[in-house]
Order: structure tokens, then sequence, then C-alpha cells
């Protein structure tokens, strides 16, 4: 299987799948604020967002047409490398001795399906912007950063080779950091712009030294190749460039990539930096930091994942990060009052379940609910954009309630992804989470552990959830209805809400233990299952009806919890809620240490250190190395006679020197 | 004529120039205050200007066509003059190029004429300050030149006199304290190095660069015969000088103080040319002539530079003067340029050339926009600034890019550097992961300082009634920064032609060939399809 690589029909298409999102931001950014001018503010819009949503959409209709060319071979055999520019041919990005790099594309079924992810939600997110952005002044800005962000995702995706995925991966951080702070006259926005992309940051070292190690391991940056050279078909023969793969190499090479994916899939501790993302418009929450980016890190692992299960103490610490991530993430959901800071906190929660299927060694699982959680997470994170559009930008949860009748397209389309992302019997979240949750309890020796804990979870995500939709929707209004009046959001907001509704209803149906397909889809991307098989370790019948029973009374019991009026405003005093309440003081703690700490460090290196000890260290030795005391008094008279002066006297001594040296032979 | 001369004529023409400027009539010497209507009352401040606008384009003009007389991919020198100066000494006028002396000679004639298309504005003294300019021209362009010893020597000494003057006429507040202090470290280095060519020349009874790294040559010969102890001498006497012209930790504080008081033009030629110098002067001289010496002292230059890029990075961080940050980060940035160059790994130190000229792009831009916003405001203090964004949002966009391409963001130039080091550093076997993961800690701080400085300067709202009117960038501003902008572009996105360059290696002594991939080199064609209808 190793090396085989299919030749494409559709291969000169694959380009223009990222490129012509690039396109839009290259016309947004040159051209948008004339083409307001041009056609009037209104019109003017219209074009720009509906062009930048179209041409998303385009590359939408392309990736399935890659993907259906590529369904026409035999499963094992699709996979094709092809080149992502057009025009010029196949150009190197960087060719410098061992390091050589191509703008090349890996078409497989990984790849494809994120394509369909990334294009697809993101088309359809795109078209809810262009209602919901409607009135900002820098309504081109927007598009085009959004855009841009469809293009470095799509490059994430599309990468052949691991350092063109880290082109991908640095470019949707900075379209994240572009957008968290796309109000950037409001400094928080701008802080939490910043946090985002410097959190991130610590992450790519990881990520950026493992790209280093896996160049010096194997000699290669491309995943495959034709001749099966590729550094992830030599790890699947447990081989180098010239040996033996050891499990050494394989874990240190697996921990710096996970730290990577920490980074950017927001887990314990690089977790901070998500809930403060949402400083961004909601669109770009429900895109980037729901759908999305956030979860590049789980498909990276995937992608590795003939790497990472050479490395079973890594795995181990994969799914124990991931799980602990996810419980430790819904406890704070359990407590905020902020809609937008429950869903980043969920979303925080629901990608340590992925990781938790990753570590488990079920990549497939993890993808699984990586596409599910997009469908589900992007439309409560739309439907709350849209409940905050009803309110005039109100986003305190303890100023809602009583929506339902207001606003009758978002509620149920809420309810939709409530029930999904809840594991209600039947619905997308509830078969991806019972397969992650079926494969961690398979773990050797901590499994059980793995399946308490990761079901617990289960039982807090569906507590917050019930208890953001019984704030937002039941019970009566909180908000003064003789000052606000609620509006229901145009249909360019509710049909993205719908399309997504039905999917988080029915789009799980692909991955029912019975008739696997996205397991059997994504085999051939995930060639790990030939060194490490993962196995089930409760009945699959008993799991779904835990899982379900877990679900259904989750969502009673929240109901009887958090259905009266008032319940969202009271804060237990338990030291459990205050912890929870209070981010359980990571933030804090990362706040005193990093910034106010690494300011008043830098500040004592800059004053004490660098001007008191080192500069008039040197500046002492060079006046004396350079026997300058004497002319450096003379330099206030005439510079030119000094530097002549000095010139003689460093003559003189180099000559003394020059003879002393001679001599001494 | 041109023909054989074009090397000759890209260095002597500015100075013929700066000749030209001194006899354009006009007023010289102390002019009046910097407000006076000095160029409407003579109008020869415009003349001076417009002559050495001509000139400078004319030297870019003659470094294309260097680019193009070159070939790529042949060792040793090229477009090289001789001829007898000091026979006795076994001196000569020797000049001639490689890859990087190139690549350095086309980083400093571009840079130049931006400065100039930048000074155009300036109203002080400004027939000197272009004097000062061409002739630095001359100097920086005849170092990357010069194939003689000695010929280095008067060109890198030549440099001093006009930044110096530059910084001392035309900077800021604490300019006469920068100046002197940057002549003297500087200097002191230098004199360490006549000391050392002297020595070479009195041992070895040449001066030819190429002779002393030619192996098999007589003088190669007698070089490599000295004592292991006067050689390890003599390759610090060279290494000091350029550590501090580089400069590497613990000689860096020349630099924040030069560069916060000279004007703006000094500014971007002393990050992006005169820092270059130091970098060169290891590949040039140092690699061939003392490789061993190098290589034995590596983990000394190593630990070094790995604390440049981390002190240099969190220094710059809590800087309050915008120019201030920039000038420290230049020490965070050279410190990778270092650990490239002692990488001894073809790798990193062609990501170390790389980086070289990258980073004289990318703090250029920085230099030049901290010099259009002090041009608006008179200040550099990032707290007299706050939410210009939103009045400056052409200025904004262009600073995000030298932001981020200071940060090594892939697809910017600054990356292609950064990670073609580190890579080689982690691969080498004098440094390894460690000093790659010293050097990357590198990438995490320039997001700090680059994002908090953006954040302060550029984000929130507008906080000072002086910063809401403020024009954004004129038609001027735009020729200079628009060439910047697409460099950092270019380079992030196809360096082969750059690196190419280098393909030949360096000079005479061939180290560094680097393999480069030929337009050739197709995918991996696919195995023939099969169950194709």
């Amino acid at each position: 299987m190793t090396g085989a690589l299919v030749q494409l029909r559709t291969a000169g298409l694959v380009w223009a799948i990222p490129c012509l999102p690039l396109l839009g931001f290259l016309a947004w950014t040159f051209t948008g604020g004339r083409l307001l001018k041009l056609f009037g503010e209104k019109t003017g819009k219209r074009i720009v967002g509906g062009l930048a949503t179209a041409l998303v959409l385009a590359s939408f209709v392309l990736s399935i047409l890659v993907l259906l060319d590529l369904l026409g071979h035999e499963p094992e055999r699709r996979r094709s490398v092809v080149p992502l520019l057009p025009f010029v041919g196949d150009v190197p990005w960087i060719s410098v001795d061992t390091v050589q790099v191509y703008f090349r594309g890996l078409v497989d079924p990984l790849s494809m399906l994120m394509c369909l992810i990334v294009t697809g939600v993101g088309g359809l997110i795109h078209l809810y912007a262009t209602g919901y952005m409607a009135h900002d002044k820098d309504y081109p800005r927007f598009f085009a950063y959004f855009n841009l962000f469809i293009f470095a995702m799509l490059t994430l995706v599309l990468a052949e080779s691991i350092l063109l995925m880290f082109v991908g991966w640095e470019g949707v951080g900075l379209c994240s950091y572009l957008l968290i702070s796309f109000w950037y006259e409001d400094m928080d926005n701008a802080k939490a712009g910043n946090k985002a992309f410097i959190v991130n940051r610590v992450g790519d070292l990881g990520f950026a030294l493992g790209i280093m190690a896996i160049l010096a391991t194997f000699g290669t940056f491309s995943f495959h190749t034709a001749d099966g050279k590729g550094f992830l078909d030599l790890a699947s023969q447990k081989l180098t460039a010239n040996g033996a793969l050891t499990a050494g190499t394989a874990s240190l090479i697996a921990a710096l990539l996970f730290i990577g994916a920490c980074g950017k899939s927001a887990q314990f501790p690089l977790h901070i930096w998500l809930p403060d993302a949402m400083a961004g418009p909601t669109p770009v929450s429900a895109l980037i930091h729901a759908a999305t980016m956030v979860t590049a890190g789980v498909v990276m692992v995937s992608r590795m994942s003939v790497l990472f299960v050479q490395a079973p103490a890594v795995m181990t610490a994969v799914a124990v990060v991931g799980l602990f991530t996810a419980i430790f993430a819904a406890t704070i959901a359990l407590t905020q009052t902020d809609i937008k800071k429950v869903l980043a906190y969920s979303t925080v929660s629901q990608l340590g379940f992925m990781f938790l299927g990753c570590g488990a060694g079920a990549f497939a699982a993890g993808m699984f609910h990586v596409t599910t959680h997009a469908f589900f997470k992007a439309l409560l994170f739309l439907g709350a954009g849209s409940v905050i559009h009803s309110l005039n930008g109100e986003q305190d949860m303890r100023r809602m309630g009583g929506l339902a009748r207001y606003v009758r397209g978002t509620y149920w389309t809420m309810i939709a992804g409530w029930a999904a992302i809840s594991g209600f019997p039947g619905l997308a979240g509830f078969w991806s989470k019972d397969a992650i949750l079926g494969f961690a309890a398979g773990v050797s020796g901590i499994g059980m552990a793995l399946y308490v804990v990761g079901t617990i979870t289960a039982f807090i995500t569906g507590l917050y959830m019930t208890r953001l939709i019984a704030a937002t929707f039941w019970s009566s209004p909180r908000f003064d209805e003789q000052a606000t009046h609620p509006h229901e959001s145009p249909p360019s907001m509710l049909f993205p809400l719908g399309v997504l509704a039905l999917l988080s209803i029915v789009g799980g149906l692909v991955g029912t233990p019975w008739a696997n397909r996205v397991e059997h889809f994504l085999e051939t991307s995930l060639p790990s299952a030939s060194l490490f098989a993962p196995h089930e370790g409760v009945p699959v019948v008993a799991g779904l009806v835990i899982g379900g029973l877990v679900a259904v009374v989750a969502m009673a019991a929240g109901a009887m919890l958090y259905g009266s009026r008032r319940a969202i405003e009271s804060e237990s005093r338990n030291a459990f809620a205050v912890g929870a309440r209070h981010l359980w003081y990571v933030d804090s703690a990362a706040t005193a240490t990093f910034v106010r700490g690494g300011g008043r460090f830098a500040t004592i290196l800059w004053k004490a250190v660098d001007q008191g000890i080192v500069d008039r260290l040197v500046n002492a030795v060079a006046f004396v190395a350079g026997l300058l005391s004497e002319i450096g008094r003379g330099l206030q008279t005439g510079y030119v006679r000094v530097y002549l002066t000095t010139m003689l006297a460093g003559l003189v001594v180099m000559l003394l020197w020059a003879f002393m040296l001679a001599g001494a032979k | 004529m041109l023909e054989q001369h074009l090397l000759s004529a890209l260095i002597f023409l500015p100075l013929i120039g700066a000749v030209i400027v001194m006899l354009v009539p006009g007023r010289a010497g102390v002019a009046a205050s910097a407000s006076a209507h000095a160029d409407t009352s003579t109008g020869s401040n415009r003349s001076a200007w417009l002559v050495t606008f001509i000139v400078a384009a004319l030297e870019l003009v003659l470094g294309a066509q260097a680019w193009l007389r070159f070939r790529p991919g042949v060792a040793g020198f090229q477009l090289r003059e001789m001829a007898a100066w000091l026979p006795t000494f076994g001196i000569s006028y020797d000049v001639g190029v490689d890859g990087l002396g190139l690549l350095l000679i086309l980083l400093t004639v571009l840079l130049t004429f931006l400065c100039v298309v930048y000074s155009g504005t300036l109203r002080h003294r400004s027939k000197e300050y272009m004097v000062f300019l061409l002739v630095l021209e001359t100097a920086m362009v005849g170092v990357f030149a010069a194939l003689d010893l000695v010929l280095f020597y008067v060109f890198w000494e030549v440099v001093l006199i006009p930044m110096y003057f530059l910084i001392g006429i035309w900077g800021h507040e604490r300019r006469i304290y920068a100046a002197v202090k940057f002549f003297l470290f500087t200097f002191v280095g230098s004199v360490l190095m006549l000391v050392g060519i002297v020595f070479v020349i009195v041992q070895t009874g040449s001066s030819s660069l190429v002779a002393l790294t030619t192996s098999g040559t007589e003088a190669a010969t007698r070089l490599a015969g000295l004592p292991a102890q006067q050689l390890l001498l003599l390759y610090w006497a060279f290494a000091l000088a350029f550590m501090i012209k580089v400069p590497m930790f613990p000689f860096h504080t020349w630099l924040p103080d030069a560069h916060v008081e000279a004007p703006t033009a000094g500014s971007v030629l002393l990050a992006g040319v005169l820092l270059k110098m130091g970098v060169y002067g290891f590949l040039r001289f140092c690699l061939p002539m003392f490789s061993n010496q190098m290589h034995e002292t590596a983990p000394i230059f190593l630990a070094l530079a790995v604390i440049a890029v981390v002190y240099g990075a969190i220094v710059a961080a809590v800087q309050p003067d915008m120019k201030k940050l920039v000038a420290y980060t230049s020490v965070s940035h050279m410190g990778i340029v270092m650990l490239g160059v002692f990488s001894f790994h073809p790798t990193g130190m062609t990501g170390a050339i790389l980086q070289s000229i990258n980073h004289g792009i990318s703090t250029g831009m920085l230099f030049f926009l901290v010099g259009m916003l002090y041009d608006r405001r008179h200040t550099r203090e990032i707290a007299a600034f706050g939410g210009i964004r939103r009045v400056l949002p052409v200025l904004s966009a262009v600073f995000l890019v030298a932001a981020f391409s200071s940060a090594a963001l892939p697809l910017t130039n600054g990356f292609v550097g950064e990670f073609l080091v580190l890579q080689g550093i982690y691969l080498s076997a004098f440094s390894g992961p460690l000093y790659a993961a010293g050097g990357a800690l590198g990438m995490v701080l320039s997001a700090v300082y680059m994002l908090w400085l953006f954040q302060r300067a550029f984000c929130g709202p507008v906080v000072h009634e002086a910063n809401r009117a403020l024009p954004d960038l004129s038609i001027r501003e735009k020729v200079v920064l628009v060439p910047l902008v697409a460099l950092v572009f270019w380079f992030g996105c196809y360096v082969t032609p750059w690196v190419r360059a280098l393909g030949g290696g360096l000079g005479a002594s061939g180290i560094l060939k680097v393999q480069v991939a030929s337009r050739q080199d197709k995918l991996p064609t696919p195995e023939p399809q099969e169950g194709v209808r």
C-alpha cells in the first residue's frame, strides 16, 4: 500500500480549491473600499459578501468533484500528490541543501474530508456573516480576512509535506489574530488577539522543533511520495532514512508535535487563549474557534498517526491530557454567564474528547467527532450569534430568557444543536462521542477510568448545554421588554442555521457502529491501524444505551436545575463552583507569571543588567583595551584629527605586538 | 569599458556623485535652524537631492547589471578586477564577488536608494547629508567587493566616518554620545583587526584573500603553518572586530544608542547593511582562513548567539521607545544569523546569509515606518500613539507586514531564513537540537514584542488629540515601502533565485556548496493508472 499514488483526472483542479479564497482576499484587500464607493455602501457590500461566499462555495463544489474522482479508485489506492501552484509549474518553495519543499497537495480521504468541512461549513458561515456583519464599517476587511482564513486552512489540510502544513498552521493563526482583534478599537479585543497568537506560538515552538526532528530522522518533509520514501511511508514500516525507527525517536517527534496540537486545539494548559478569542465577531467564533481551525491539532495528530502509535507513552499523554481538558473545561462551562464563553469552554471540552479518541488509537473516531462537532458547534455559535444579534449585542445570559417566542427559527435550530452535542440518541454527537468513549474504554490499564471520567464529562456536557438553552430561551425574559424588542435574524442567517441543524440531526448516521462509513473512508489516511488496532472496551449496544441514558438524564436534570427564571443568576458558594467560575485560576496564574512577572523580569534585565552591568563593563573594557582613554577625552576637540591619532596609536601597538608574536616563534 | 569595470563603477560612482553634490551651488556649512525653508530660498538642497537620487538610481541599474552578468552556481569570484596598488607589500586593488558579496551589494544599493528617496524631504543641511550618504554607499559596496585584506580594511574604516557624522549631526537628543560610542566600539574592533591583517601580511607576504584561502598556494601554506596559538590569537583579532559589528552579546550596547539617535536613513543602513558586515567578515575571512579555530571556539559563539536571541528579545519587549525596541530586536535577530553561521551546516549557513538579507528588508522597513511616524508626531514614545490604525490604515497594514515578517511568519522572508538556520542548527554536529530550541524561543518572543508594540501603538481608541488627523502614507513613502513589501513576499514564497546565486559556494574556498533544485525537478510520476475506462 505504501507509496502507491494515483493520478487523478481532477488533479488540475485541486490548486483552485485554496487559491479561489486567496483571490478573494487579494480582491477585497485592494479593491474592497473602492467597490463600496463605486456601487454605494449597500450594493457594494452585497457584491463583496456575495462574491466572498461564492468563492468558498466554488471551492466546495471543486472539493466534491475531486472527492468523487478519488472515490472512483479502490479504497487502498486513494492517495494522490498534485501541484498546488497554477500556471508556473511545480516550482519549489524552498530548495536549500536538505530542505526541499514544494507547493504540493496531498489528496486523500483525510484531506478531502477536511476540505469539505472547511469549505462547506465555511461557506455557510460566510453566508451567515453577510447578514451578521451587514452594518459593519469594515465589511470588506472582514471578508478579506475570512477568505484568507479559508485559504490558510485549506493549505493546512491539503499540504503534502509537514512544512507546508506548518504554513497553513501559522496562516490560520494569523487570521485568527486578525479576526479576534477585528474590532481593534476596543483594547480588550486587541489583547485577546495577541494572547491567541502568542499562546499558539508557544505550541508552534514544539511543532517547529518536531518538524526539524522529522527532517533529521527521515530526511524529508513529505508525508507520502511515489517511491514510498515519504516519512509516513517510512514510519509505517518502522524505518528512518537510514535504519530502524526507535520508540525513543518516535516519542520525541510525537511529543513535540503534540505540544503544537495543544496550542492550536486549546488543550490544557495552552487552552487559555480560546475563551478570550470570543472577542471576535461571532461568525469568526463559529468558523475558526469552533468548527475548523481549533480542530487542526486533531487533524495533524491523525495525519501523524503512524508516528504516534509507535510512541505509547505519548499516546497515553494525549488521551489523559484530552480527557483532563474535557472535564476541566466542562466544569467551567457550567458556571459561565456569557453565552459565548459557555460555548467556548464547551469547545475546549469537546476538543479534549477528540484527543481522547486519538490517544486511544481511534483516530477515525476522533476525526468523526471533528466532523459532527463542526456541524453542531457551528450551529450553536451561529444560533448564539443570532440571539446576540436579536438583542442588539447582549451576550450575558442573565439578561436573556424567554426568547423562544421571539426568535422561533433560531430557537428550534438551537434545540437541534443542543440535543446533538448532549448526545441525544440518534443525533450526530451521540454516535461520535460513543465511538470515542468505547475505544477509550479499550485502552489497556487505564481504559475503565477513561471511560468513567469521559461519561461523567458527557453528563456535564448535557447539564451546561441545557443550562444555556434554559437561560436563553425558556422561562420569561429578564431583559426590559419595553426597551428591547428582540427581532428574528434575516434569511441569510437563518438558512445556514437550518442546514447545520439538519446536519446535526442526521450527520452522525454515516458513522454508526453497524455501518461505519467514516472509519472505512478514512482507512487509507490512517495507516496506523496496521501497527496498532484500537478496540472497544464496552459492548457496542451497552455503550450506546449508557451513552443515550446519560444524555437524556443530563438534559432532564438540567431542565429541572436550570429551568426556573432566576437559576442563571444564583451563584453557588461552594468551593467547586467558585473555583470553576474563576476558571480554576489558570488564567490569573498565567497572567501573573508571564505577563506581569515577565514584564518585570524584562525591565530588570534591561535596566539593571543591560544598562547597569553589560553596558558599563563593556564600555570600560573597550576604553582600556583600546588604550583610548587619553584620546577619548580628546574626542571633544576635533574628530578627524583624533581619528588619525587613534589610527597611528593603533598601528604602533599592533606593530609591537606583531614583532612580539613573530619573535616568539 | 564598463563591462570590465562593473564592480569598480559600483564602488566609485557614489564617490564621484558625492563630489558632484559638493560642487552643486548652494549653501554649505551650518544652515539655519531645521524649520527654515532652506530649499525654497536657495534651491540648492533640491538639486543636491536630485543628483544623489540619480546616482543612487544608477547604482541600482549597475547592481541589476551585475546580477545579470553573474553566473550562479560557478565557484570562485566573478566580475573580478585587479590592479597593483602597493606591490612592495603585496597589496593590490582586488575586487570581485561571489553570491554572498553580490546579494549584500544588491541589498546595499537598494536600501541606499530607498534612503535617498525617503530623505528627499530633509530640510536641515541636506546637501552634506547627501554627500555622507553617497560616501557611505561607496564604502559599503567596497567592503562587500574587496578581496584584498588591506583594501577591505580601508573600506571597513571609511564606513565609520560618514555614519559617525550622520548620527552626530542629524541625530536626536543624545546624538553626540551615541556617535562617539558607536565610533569607539567599532573602532576598537577595527584596530584589532588591523593588527591581525598586518600580522598576516608580515607572516605570509600576501594580503590577497584568494591566495590566502586557496589551498596549495604559498600564502595559504604559510598561514596554515603558523603555530596554533598565533592562529588562535589572529582569529580572535578578526572575530572580535566582527563580533562588535554584528553585534554579538555582550558587545551590543552601542547598537540601541546608535540606532535611536541616528536619523532614519542612518538607522536603516546601520541595521540593514552595517550589521551584515560583521556576518560577512565571519564568512569571508574567518571561515576560510581560520577554519579550525572557528570550529574550536564554536561553543562560545553558539552560546552567545542563543543568549542574544533570548536576551535581545526580552529586553526589546519592554522598551517604551519604538525605535529602541526595533533596535533590540536586531540584537535578537542577529543572534539567529550567528547561530546559522556557527552551525557549519550548509542549510544553516545558507539560512544565515538569507536571514542577513531578510533582516535588512524587515528591519529596514520597520525603521522607515518608525521614522514616518516620527515625522508625523515628532516622538518615538509608544505611549504617545495608540489607536492610529483607524487614522493610518495603509501605514498600519504595512507595519503589520513588517511585524509579521520580523516574527517569521511563513510565506514571509523572515520564516525562510529563520527556519533554515534552526533546521541547520538542529542537524549540525556542532550544535544540535538544544541550540535549535534556544533559537526557536526567538519565534515566541518575536511575536510577543511585535504584537505588543502593534497593540499599544496602533490598536485601541485614539487617546491623543494630536493623532486624530495624521495623514496616511504619501506617494514618496509608498515608493519607499512598496519594494520592501514586495521583497518580503518574494523571499517568502520563492527564494530559489537568491539561493541559486549562492550555489557556487563561498569564494575561492568553495565552502558551502549548496544543492539547489533545478526547474527540471518534476513531481515524481505516479505509476500508470489502472482501471480507467
